[in-house]
């Protein structure tokens, strides 16, 4: 008998309060935890990034002091990447593929929970050193830029070693979680779904997580050289006593590229559930897709040092990283390829998940085209640690990962609380967010161009103009995310229509076939797939 | 109707606009092989991406306008390309990428690429650029020239109390100073941590790693100043420490090669003497302290509370329990606040810093006679009245005892 037909006959209610968040094993409670502990970071990381563009809204500087500056900067950066993106991502995958696959739930439901538990402590890792500061203990978070660069970083204050011990929680946390998806969608697909049959998003994260599993080891053996060197008299990254300060960025990087792909998949997977539900149509290319997840992924782990194009690199080098990165253009073409197919001679309805897969493509597009012109090894010297390069990867994991999470946020919300969100407010939020990045980024990309370096709080006369125009998006940006959590929250109390199983009406997929909101235990049977 | 004087008003004003307004999608003007090969293939790479993007979206935008459910469309239900014509339109622009990628944009880059590898042939004049927290060091090893280049933007300007000049944070007191029309050789070496050394006009970003030489090259086709800054995160300097580079005619490079080699002489002896009076010690001790200390201790000397000690006797202030215990151990701590230790040990504090904390050595970019100066200048000034005259000697003692 199936087990978990035994154990829901006893466990069919979740428990009451907070034991209930605490020990939950279950995936979809853990999922909505992961949720909301990423959108409540996202919003943390958006209000850094507000003070800072207050900062740069003019030159000279208004409110910020330098040191304060450089940890804002490096806060954002890491909160963004490492608090809000991933656990959102690692969410939806919680969430939904035991629901995508027919299975009752995750594989290895403790390890679930531990996964989950350890990002809070992390998180507050990240941030306790602006609260030890005011007791008079060190001189606050980390300030080196996300990237940790030696020997700066070797040089600073504690902040550092918080930011040291968050990441390896983060990165346990991170394994912990691939393991048990990748454990997950090779054992427990229900059956007649074979690997080509399963939903897409299932295998960008199969992806990811084989990605995660690969890379995210290196980051937290980088990271432990790192606190030797600050503290137990080593020399990895010290020429003095016979180590390179290059060698972190080579261990930063290798992290480091494969990462922005570990954040791209997942909504790269989601897209083309979100575009052939609202185009009525079946997904184009589903193999050509798959492959190019594989060509991305593997392509993405020989690609690093396009990120260190100053720092020294011999010729040979130079050439390979350039043509090796130019080539991650082909897959990724590919997959743009696939979704324009699918919605071509599509029937096309604009409701807002829709809406903000829209704008992703051409957001990505535009930031990943860029890319290629930063591949160039020479003219990298002039793009390099500028605002153009600020600029791209903004179009890049917000016109991409972002715009994904949010435009998979209101097209599963009504499947998860059972009501359909405010649609009017959703394309208010939608067009002033398309609004409001692009007078944030498009700018960054002239005044980059113009000359001006990045992680400065204070720039030459010059860079004015571009700078407060930047600012004046950025605050339109900002104040419209609220919109998306007004949505979020009236949506929840449940006072709005109800949807029916299938919500939309080109919906495919298993996830559409149990109630909204899906009961505590679903697929206690294994459903029947052609 | 316009008549024919407004007219052409209109389109002289016009004209006038575009003659000096400088192309957004472009880095600034060229004024080296590099920069300008470096400037072809951007306007080439943007031009494709820029046509590639315009098509990508003209074809969704076509698909979002024509195929909508509200226009009655009936959806297709094909999930891949059927039929040789298909196929066709499916892998051509794959090919058509491919193509793009490594031979369009390829070639270019890699010619490129070898031109800027090539530091060392022909080169006839090699620089040495240190990079430090948070000033540049600039040196002709042929020449024996060697001279520190200070961010020389006002303090008032940088706090906002005077307003700010054409050249805000892209001036300095001494800049490189380069001959046109030679390929010069430029080595780069940090003190510290990573600095990268930006010209955008020569088109050349490097970095500058401690406990390694790297290497790029220039040759500059005209006369100019051209501006730079460090690129590389290298702490709360960051933004502070400009590049500037004087490039000259053979004639007028010797010419400045000469003196600048007299005036280092010059102030090699003058560093020597020994009987200054109060009125110039504290004259050169306010530059000094303007130039390398007031970006920390600010203009007025009450620092940054929490990080930086205001060098006011008297003042309250607090940081790390590390720093506490040696501004004590020196003598310049004493219940809650700062107090003027001995003369000795203030030499110390600017000749060898502190260690484990961001307060660096002076003593290897500023002279005895500056380091006796700036310490003169700290004494009596801030409200500190302590009449002390610091002469360059004892400097000299102080400097050979860390």
């Amino acid at each position: 008998m199936n087990p978990a037909i035994a154990h829901d006959e006893h466990h069919d209610q979740p428990p009451r309060g907070l034991a209930r968040w605490l020990f939950t094993t279950n995936h979809k409670d853990i999922g909505l935890l992961y949720l909301i502990f990423g959108l409540t970071m996202f919003l943390v990381g958006g209000l850094l990034a507000m003070l800072i563009r207050v900062e740069l809204f003019e030159p000279g500087l208004q409110i910020l002091k330098p040191e304060l500056y450089n940890q804002l900067i490096t806060l954002h950066g890491l909160v963004m990447v490492f608090a809000a993106l991933m656990p959102v991502t690692t969410g939806l995958a919680n969430y939904l593929i035991p629901l995508m696959i027919g299975a009752p739930d995750m594989a290895l439901p403790r390890l679930n929970n531990w996964g989950f538990w350890l990002l809070t402590p992390a998180a507050l890792l990240l941030l306790a050193p602006f609260g030890l500061e005011l007791m008079g203990i060190g001189n606050g978070p980390i300030d080196t830029g996300w990237t940790i660069y030696a020997p700066l970083s070797v040089q600073s204050g504690l902040g550092v070693d918080f930011a040291i011990l968050a990441v390896l929680l983060l990165g346990a946390s991170s394994l912990l979680s691939s393991i048990n998806i990748i454990v997950t969608i090779f054992n427990m697909r229900t059956p007649g779904m074979r690997l080509m049959k399963m939903p897409i998003f299932v295998w960008s994260w199969l992806m990811t997580a084989f990605l995660l599993v690969a890379v995210f080891p290196v980051l937290v053996g980088g990271a432990a050289m790192l606190l030797a060197d600050r503290h137990f008299g080593t020399s990895f990254f010290s020429a003095a006593g016979g180590g390179d300060p290059v060698l972190w960025q080579h261990l930063f990087w290798f992290f480091g590229h494969p990462e922005v792909y570990i954040l791209l998949l997942p909504t790269a997977g989601i897209l083309p559930h979100i575009l052939s539900t609202f185009a009525r149509k079946p997904i184009y290319g589903y193999r050509a897709q798959v492959y190019s997840y594989w060509a991305i992924g593997v392509l993405s782990v020989i690609v690093w040092a396009h990120h260190m194009f100053t720092s020294g690199m011999p010729l040979g080098a130079q050439l390979y990283f350039m043509y090796s990165t130019m080539a991650i253009s082909i897959p990724v073409a590919v997959l743009f390829f696939c979704w324009i197919g699918t919605l071509w001679r599509g029937a096309i309805t604009f409701e807002t998940p829709m809406l903000f897969a829209i704008g992703y493509i051409v957001l990505f597009g535009l930031g990943g085209l860029t890319g290629l012109v930063l591949a160039d090894a020479v003219a990298d010297q002039q793009y390099h640690n500028t605002y153009f390069l600020v600029a791209h990867f903004h179009y890049t994991l917000f016109g991409g990962p972002i715009m994904g999470v949010i435009a998979a946020a209101y097209f599963y919300l009504p499947k998860i609380t059972g009501r359909m969100y405010n649609e009017r407010i959703g394309q208010w939020h939608f067009w002033l967010t398309m609004i409001g990045f692009n007078i944030t980024f498009m700018s960054q990309f002239f005044v980059g161009l113009a000359g001006m370096p990045r992680r400065v709080p204070d720039y030459a006369l010059q860079f004015a103009d571009l700078n407060m125009m930047s600012s004046l998006g950025a605050f339109i940006l900002g104040a419209s995310q609220l919109l998306f959590v007004y949505n979020i929250v009236t949506t929840w109390r449940g006072t709005r229509d109800k949807v029916t199983d299938r919500v939309w009406e080109g919906a495919q997929g298993l996830e559409f076939t149990v109630s909204s909101p899906p009961p505590y235990h679903t697929f206690t049977e294994q459903p029947v797939v052609a | 109707m316009l008549k024919l004087r407004q007219l052409i008003l209109l389109l002289a004003c016009a004209v006038s606009s575009i003659a000096y307004a400088h192309n957004p999608f472009e880095f600034e003007t060229p004024v080296t092989p590099v920069a300008e090969e470096t400037l072809h293939v951007h306007d080439l790479f943007l031009g494709i991406i820029g046509v590639l993007f315009v098509l990508s979206v003209m074809i969704l935008f076509y698909a979002l306008y024509k195929h909508r459910k509200s226009r009655g469309y009936q959806p297709a239900s094909f999930t891949g390309p059927h039929g040789r014509k298909q196929w066709l339109f499916a892998i051509l622009p794959f090919l058509a990428l491919v193509f793009i990628d490594f031979v369009v944009m390829g070639i270019p880059a890699y010619h490129a690429a070898v031109a800027m590898a090539n530091t060392q042939e022909d080169a006839q004049l090699v620089i040495k650029v240190t990079g430090s927290q948070w000033k540049w060091q600039y040196e002709y090893p042929d020449q024996g020239l060697k001279f520190y280049s200070n961010l020389s933007t006002p303090p008032d300007e940088l706090q906002g109390r005077a307003p700010k000049g054409e050249h805000y944070l892209l001036e300095v007191d001494h800049p490189l100073v380069l001959p046109v029309g030679e390929k010069v050789r430029i080595l780069l070496a940090s003190t510290d941590v990573i600095h990268a050394w930006w010209v955008p006009p020569f088109g050349v970003k490097q970095d500058a790693v401690p406990g390694f030489l790297r290497e790029t090259w220039v040759k500059i086709d005209k006369p100019g100043v051209y501006r730079g800054q460090c690129a590389e995160l290298c702490g709360v300097g960051h933004a502070y420490m400009p590049i500037v580079v004087e490039a000259k005619n053979q004639t007028d490079f010797q010419q400045w090669l000469a003196q600048a080699k007299a005036a280092q002489a010059a102030e090699a002896v003058a560093s020597q003497k020994s009987n200054f009076t109060r009125a110039e010690l504290l004259a050169m001790g306010k530059k000094v302290f303007d130039t390398n200390c007031a970006a920390c201790h600010q203009a007025n000397g009450l620092g940054i509370a929490g990080v930086f000690p205001p060098i006011a006797a008297g003042k309250p202030f607090s940081a790390t329990p590390t720093l506490l215990a040696d501004l004590t151990a020196r003598g310049f701590y004493e219940n809650g606040k700062i107090v003027l230790g001995p003369i000795k040990n203030h030499l110390g504090i600017v000749l060898h810093g502190v260690p484990g904390t961001s307060m660096p050595a002076f003593g290897a970019q500023l002279s005895d006679a500056e380091i006796a100066a700036v310490v003169t200048y700290e004494r009596n000034s801030f409200g500190n009245q302590t009449g002390d005259l610091v002469e360059p000697t004892e400097a000299k003692i102080r400097r050979a005892a860390p």
